[in-house]
């Protein structure tokens, strides 16, 4: 303080230490998060050191998978956690984008409000219950109705052929899309309702309809947070595990048709971890889980820059 | 001319399906909702709160044991998590230096994103290999670590809204600074720092996949937290992925219980604050 020379001989010493044991508190616990993240990331890699050594990194492109035998190869898991994050995205990004550009130029303030916080109730649902749904009303769903739709129509292609078993990738990817859908919602309105305003109004001065203003002006004004809340809503799909394991249908192997049953990697460490015997099946468990680690924190980590970048520093909300 | 009619369909088209995407986004909680209440309403008696399940098979049972285990398990996390994260969010809020502080906020953040499964296997690692067995103690240290990071968060966010003319006043009436943080910021900011901490803990309540070799399961009642215990979303897990159809019912009707704890807390932070929720970020 500034004026702490004059009042010093007013200061009780108790205060003053008051003041460093507070602020070293605090920061020995701020600390604690770092360190928590340092530990995550040592027990990994220390703990996947056993399959390291025997099987390296080339196990991630080996496609057999058998524990009995000791064949691990992590490429199904790699392929099924990719194939079903890209299908949630390619529903939940027009649908979340669309819903977003409504909310943030359509909808009156209050509306929109209110609507966004019913989007963001879907992001509170604990995953469990997603896959409890899906598993007695998305799946006989998919197993009747849709799937075999899909075979129908766009049976000529190699992802929608074969047997209609309703669990699966595509069913997987569904149930993704809408467990997406509210973070990309949510943080693309507020990227969109940074863009000055100034900016839609010089749009539509010159002429162009409501819809130009926003597709051709607003949009790419905040393209940095949409792509933020689409990475963000990716780092989710990749590790999101209960309600992908109950409805993947757990085969180990790649299958080329999107009807068919897969596995991820969050979901066969929820399957087999706890059966896992010996150092080398546990091993690779974990070192997929660094593999999952790696991945989430990357695309976490850029998608939390664009949208700093975009919304601005600390501004929470619109 | 026809050019402007053009573009001005494409306009109407264009916002039209704006609004049909927010009605199915916004209707996919409904039906949500919906199936939860249909379903579990039907199957929800007074049995599923106060007996112990049965074999697999048999008819009735309920979840008793899972429900204390639950209720446990989330409210020793949330004592070791709550402590920490708050005054990790005090620190990132009041005392920031610049460069650790981003550090701590950033990590933070990434730690918000992990995959919950991942936490499952450094919990397992660090509590469950010692001990060797599973145990509510090991499911409630891996719940903590996912409550500090959106416990820290939250409360720095609440306390930042603190307005600094009351810091300022604090401070000239010759409070030192940590007196200024117990007595003024932090009383002043109480309301939106509860808010949070409960919507985290409604977040890890719910969570299944670090319990899944943490805290297992358990059949009967846990006496302590040294064995293994049952919880509602490891007990929906398991019920809903077997093939007997009674199970199946209490899979609902613990659903249904779950999401009204979820959605009552959901609901009541944003009663308290009157203004937006933001989903919690990562």
């Amino acid at each position: 303080m500034a004026t702490g020379v004059q009042l010093d001989h007013r200061v009780r010493p108790m205060d003053q230490v008051g003041d460093t044991v507070a602020r070293l508190i605090t920061l020995m616990f701020a600390a604690s998060i770092v360190l928590v993240a340092v530990l995550i990331v040592s027990v990994l890699w220390k703990d996947s050191a056993a399959a390291r050594e025997k099987l390296g990194w080339g196990f991630l492109l080996s496609s057999q998978w058998n524990p009995v035998t000791e064949q691990f190869g992590g490429l199904p898991f790699i392929y099924g956690t990719v194939v079903t994050s890209v299908l949630a995205l390619l529903i939940s990004v027009p649908l979340g984008l669309g819903s977003a550009i409504f909310l943030s130029e359509l909808a009156p303030p209050r509306i929109s409000s209110g609507l966004t916080f019913l989007i963001e109730l879907l992001a509170a649902i604990p995953s469990v219950i997603y896959g409890l749904l899906a598993i007695f009303t998305l799946v006989p769903l998919m197993r009747v109705y849709v799937e075999p739709f899909l075979r129908t129509t766009l049976g000529f292609l190699p992802l929608f052929r074969g047997l209609a078993y309703g669990v699966g990738y595509l069913t997987a990817g569904v149930i993704l899309a809408v467990m997406t859908l509210p973070f990309i919602v949510s943080v693309s309105r507020e990227s969109l309702l940074a863009v000055p305003r100034e900016q839609r109004e010089a749009a539509l001065a010159l002429g162009a309809t409501r819809w130009e203003t926003t597709w051709q002006v607003v949009v790419p004004y905040a393209r940095l947070g949409i792509m933020g809340s689409i990475f963000l809503a990716l780092a989710r799909a990749l590790g999101e595990t209960m309600a992908v394991t109950m409805v993947i249908g757990n085969s180990s192997a790649i299958h080329a048709s999107l009807f068919a049953p897969g596995h991820t990697i969050a979901a066969v460490i929820a399957n087999e971890f706890a059966e896992a015997t010996g150092d080398v099946y546990r091993g690779v468990l974990i070192e997929l889980g660094l593999v999952l680690f790696c991945l989430t924190i990357v695309l976490n980590g850029l998608a939390r820059l664009m949208i700093l970048a975009t919304t601005g520093k600390g501004s929470k909300r619109a | 001319m026809s050019r402007l009619v053009f573009r001005k369909a494409v306009n109407n088209v264009m916002l039209s399906i704006t609004g049909i995407f927010t009605v199915v986004t916004v209707s996919s909680l409904f039906v949500i909702l919906g199936y939860l209440v249909f379903n579990g309403g039907k199957s929800l008696d007074w049995n599923f709160f106060t007996r112990l399940p049965l074999s697999p098979g048999e008819e009735g049972g309920g979840m008793a044991n899972a429900i204390v285990g639950s209720a446990a398990i989330v409210g020793l996390a949330a004592v070791i998590g709550i402590p920490i994260g708050f005054l990790a969010g005090v620190y990132l809020s009041e005392y920031e230096d610049r460069a650790f502080a981003s550090v701590v906020r950033y990590v933070a953040d990434l730690l918000n994103g992990v995959p919950s499964i991942v936490i499952g296997i450094v919990a397992w690692t660090l509590v469950v290999v010692p001990m060797k067995q599973f145990s509510a103690l090991a499911g409630a240290i891996a719940l903590a670590i996912m409550l500090v990071p959106i416990v820290s968060r939250q409360t720095e966010q609440f306390l930042r809204e603190v307005p600094s003319s009351l810091r300022e006043g604090a401070l000239a009436l010759g409070a030192h600074r940590w007196k200024m943080i117990a007595t003024v910021v932090v009383p002043a900011g109480s309301k939106g720092v509860l808010t949070g901490m409960i919507l985290g803990v409604a977040r890890v309540a719910g969570e299944t996949a670090p319990l899944l070799f943490t805290a297992f399961n358990n059949q009967f009642w846990t006496t302590s937290l040294g064995q293994p215990a049952a919880t509602l979303p490891v007990q929906i897990y398991i019920r809903a992925t077997s093939p007997y159809e009674d199970w199946h019912r209490q899979a609902w009707a613990a659903g249904l219980v779950l999401i009204a704890l979820v959605l009552v807390a959901n609901i009541a932070a944003r009663m308290v604050l009157a203004r937006g929720i933001s989903v919690p970020r990562g």
